[in-house]
């Protein structure tokens, strides 16, 4: 065996220290934060997170016996719910959709989002056992948490499109930014997920209190029934949740319906951003202490 | 020209709160200032001050008892944790092999295992391809690649984990103490492929209780002790004053409990007839070794070993009790306490001898430990001083016949 010296694995460093005649020299040493060169090697460890997704994914429908489909169960189920109790019952106001096609629409990429806040926010609790045992950049474990919803967004977009071709709807020209929304709710997930993901090595409380906080952000999001029933100045208290302006942006392309405000549209994004930016800052802050609290 | 460094470590020194480790995780009650728990926080020193270079191509051991600081120094090597002060610096990417089989899922197949295993350990998708049929050839597990792994028996499974391990190549090798797990044959294996990256010239930092294969793939050797060096030196030299300085007062060891572990060991002691420890065990007289295991899971045939390495880390003894050699115990109600006693004839000859320990079922190793007990045999007051002082593996009651047979 030669040692090669071409080899295409990950070069991993915080700080990078250039000396003369050697190769790159990693360094330990206590408190370090962000810096450029972590960022870069968050980037080398992109395989570590493909490989970490495809994991979940190829694990979640082994020995199960209605397999992907499962992928669409879940949406449809919660959507037949729904449509009987809001739809049927209640009879909330859904800008001329059908009831069926307003809340599926809505239901697939919030459960996308639930799905992912919560499965990152278990992932660096999850992987405790790699976690103590080997280095990566642990930032790897909660963004890759977000990867495999996708797949099941996508299937059950599917059967969004053929609901669309039944009842008649044609999208207008939005239906260019559908990805845009997809990708806003990509965020917001990895927004959440990140900096609970991180809390949760400390505080498994966390786990304890996620599902109540999805509930109540399921009811203070656009899924079961529509925004317009909100009004006046409350729309901006509103669009502090940043899947008000996702879900109807996604909606709005889609399907039709009005589109969202374009005021409450920057609020939601400042929120985003806002969260984004403490999240990752605060994961680097306390992302080196994980393997001795975990 | 010297050889240039590998690795630096200066001035390092890893402090954990305790309880940290040990009693899982704190919830947002412990923290809040009024809570009992935030009042008598204790702190552990892991490491003080350590310092020491390595040059390239350089395989250092490092030994030292349990609670040393050794798998610390490991991951702070390897970036896993960071210090509480200092820093450790490697030329290169420094990849730890702190267990096998990281990552593996029961659910996948050995194929789906192999990649995920890989990437974990830091191999690129196209490196794996290109050296696919040497990891699968190592591995030997060709016709099984598409079974879930939870159907592997626990040596297929380390077969498919080394096969990986062994085909990563980082700069700097951390590698601890895996070997332990698996059979004799299989560590044989793994022992000439790390001294096989010795002489391809890798770095290899290699911790282990077993003195024996320190010597055999090491040249330099650390010794560890309290977080600090107490000696650093050739390894022969290292082991042998390891050895012979670091015994137990009283030859008896008891360790806590651990529920993670599925076997683990309670207690191991030199004992009398009676069972009591016996405080001085003397030259001359039956070595009574008594362990205590708890079993945490189901075992169809239990076996045990039971190994004594002397200070030059030469394995004086090896027995196996278990179904080859009649012995049938079944664990089918865990969790349960297993007692073994080993009496050894008055062989041994005065000096200091490690005592290994090994339960498994059906040649799958699920517990070892090669330090579970050091313990002194102390020569007997009437044996003449230098007695004690030779070199000798052992020193059996013989009977000496010696006479005049006439002139010649």
């Amino acid at each position: 065996m030669v040692a090669d010296t071409e080899r295409e694995r990950p070069r991993a460093d915080t700080t990078a220290v250039e000396r003369p005649h050697v190769d790159r020299w990693v360094e330990n040493r206590p408190g370090a934060g962000w810096s450029a060169a972590a960022l870069r090697e968050l980037w080398d460890y992109r395989e570590l997170a493909l490989a970490f997704a495809l994991k979940t994914l190829r694990v979640r429908y082994k020995q199960t016996v209605f397999g992907v489909s499962w992928a669409v169960l879940q949406p449809v189920l919660s959507v037949m719910l729904f449509t009987i109790v809001f739809g049927r019952l209640v009879g909330v106001p859904t800008d001329g959709l059908p009831y069926v096609v307003f809340n599926y629409a809505g239901m697939i990429l919030w459960l996308y989002v639930s799905a992912s806040v919560t499965s990152a926010a278990q992932s660096l609790v999850e992987t405790r056992e790699l976690v103590t045992k080997v280095y990566f950049p642990r930032l790897v474990a909660p963004l890759s948490a977000a990867a495999p919803g996708i797949v099941d967004f996508l299937i059950a977009f599917v059967i969004l499109v053929a609901m669309l071709v039944y009842y008649g709807i044609t999208p207008g020209w939005a239906l260019a930014l559908t990805p845009l929304w997809v990708l806003a709710a990509v965020a917001t997930a990895v927004a959440v997920g990140v900096p609970l993901a991180a809390l949760n090595v400390q505080y498994r409380d966390v786990r304890q209190a996620l599902p109540l906080l999805l509930q109540l952000w399921l009811f203070a999001s656009p899924v079961v029934y529509s925004s317009s029933l909100v009004t006046g100045a409350w729309q901006y208290v509103y669009a502090l949740n940043p899947l008000s302006t996702v879900l109807d942006g996604f909606r709005w392309s889609v399907a039709g319906g009005p589109a969202p405000g374009g005021s409450e549209s920057l609020v939601s994004l400042v929120v985003v951003v806002v969260l984004l930016v403490t999240g990752f800052l605060y994961f680097g802050r306390v992302q080196r202490s994980f393997p001795d609290v975990v | 020209m010297s050889v240039p460094t590998a690795i630096e470590v200066e001035g390092l020194s890893k402090r954990y709160r305790l309880g940290q480790n040990l009693g899982g995780y704190t919830t947002l009650r412990d923290s809040l200032p009024w809570s009992r728990r935030a009042e008598n926080v204790q702190y552990l020193w892991a490491l003080r001050d350590l310092s020491f270079e390595v040059p390239e191509g350089e395989a250092l051991g490092v030994i030292g008892p349990n609670g040393a600081g050794k798998t610390t120094l490991l991951k702070i090597l390897a970036r896993i944790t960071e210090p509480t002060q200092g820093v450790s610096r490697t030329r290169g990417r420094a990849g730890a092999l702190l267990d096998v089989g990281m990552g593996f899922h029961p659910e996948l197949t050995g194929k789906e295992n192999l990649y995920l295993n890989a990437a974990i350990l830091g191999m690129s998708r196209r490196e794996v391809r290109r050296r696919y049929d040497e990891i699968v050839d190592f591995a030997g597990l060709e016709k099984f690649l598409d079974t879930p792994i939870k159907r592997y028996s626990w040596g297929m499974y380390l077969r498919l984990a080394f096969a990986v391990a062994a085909h990563v190549e980082p700069e700097i090798i951390i590698v601890d103490e895996v070997l332990a797990v698996g059979d004799a044959r299989f560590r044989e294996k793994c022992l000439n492929k790390m001294s096989e990256f010795g002489r391809e010239g890798r770095t290899i930092v290699f911790v282990s209780h077993d003195l024996g294969s320190i010597t055999q793939v090491c040249r330099r050797a650390i010794w560890l002790e309290h977080g600090e060096v107490k000696a650093d030196g050739p390894s022969e030299d290292v082991v042998r004053r390891y050895v012979r300085g670091a015994f137990q007062e009283t030859p008896q060891a008891t360790f806590a409990l651990n529920p993670a572990q599925r076997v683990q060991l309670l207690s191991a002691a030199v004992v009398d007839p009676s069972g009591n420890v016996v405080d001085v065990p003397q030259r001359g007289e039956p070595l009574n070794l008594t362990v205590r295991f708890v079993v945490r899971e189901a075992l169809p045939l239990v076996d045990i070993a039971f190994s004594i390495h002397d200070r030059r880390g030469i394995r004086v003894l090896d027995e196996v009790w278990g179904a080859d050699t009649g012995g049938v115990l079944t664990i089918d109600d865990p969790p349960q306490e297993v007692e073994a006693n080993l009496t050894v004839p008055p062989v041994l000859p005065a000096g200091d001898y490690v005592l290994g320990v090994w339960l498994g079922s059906s040649y799958d190793g699920k517990f070892l430990d090669l330090e579970a007990l050091r313990f002194r045999v102390w020569p007997r007051p009437d044996d003449p001083a230098d007695v004690s002082e030779r070199d000798r593996i052992a020193q059996p009651a013989v009977e000496w016949n010696v006479r005049r047979i006439g002139a010649s």
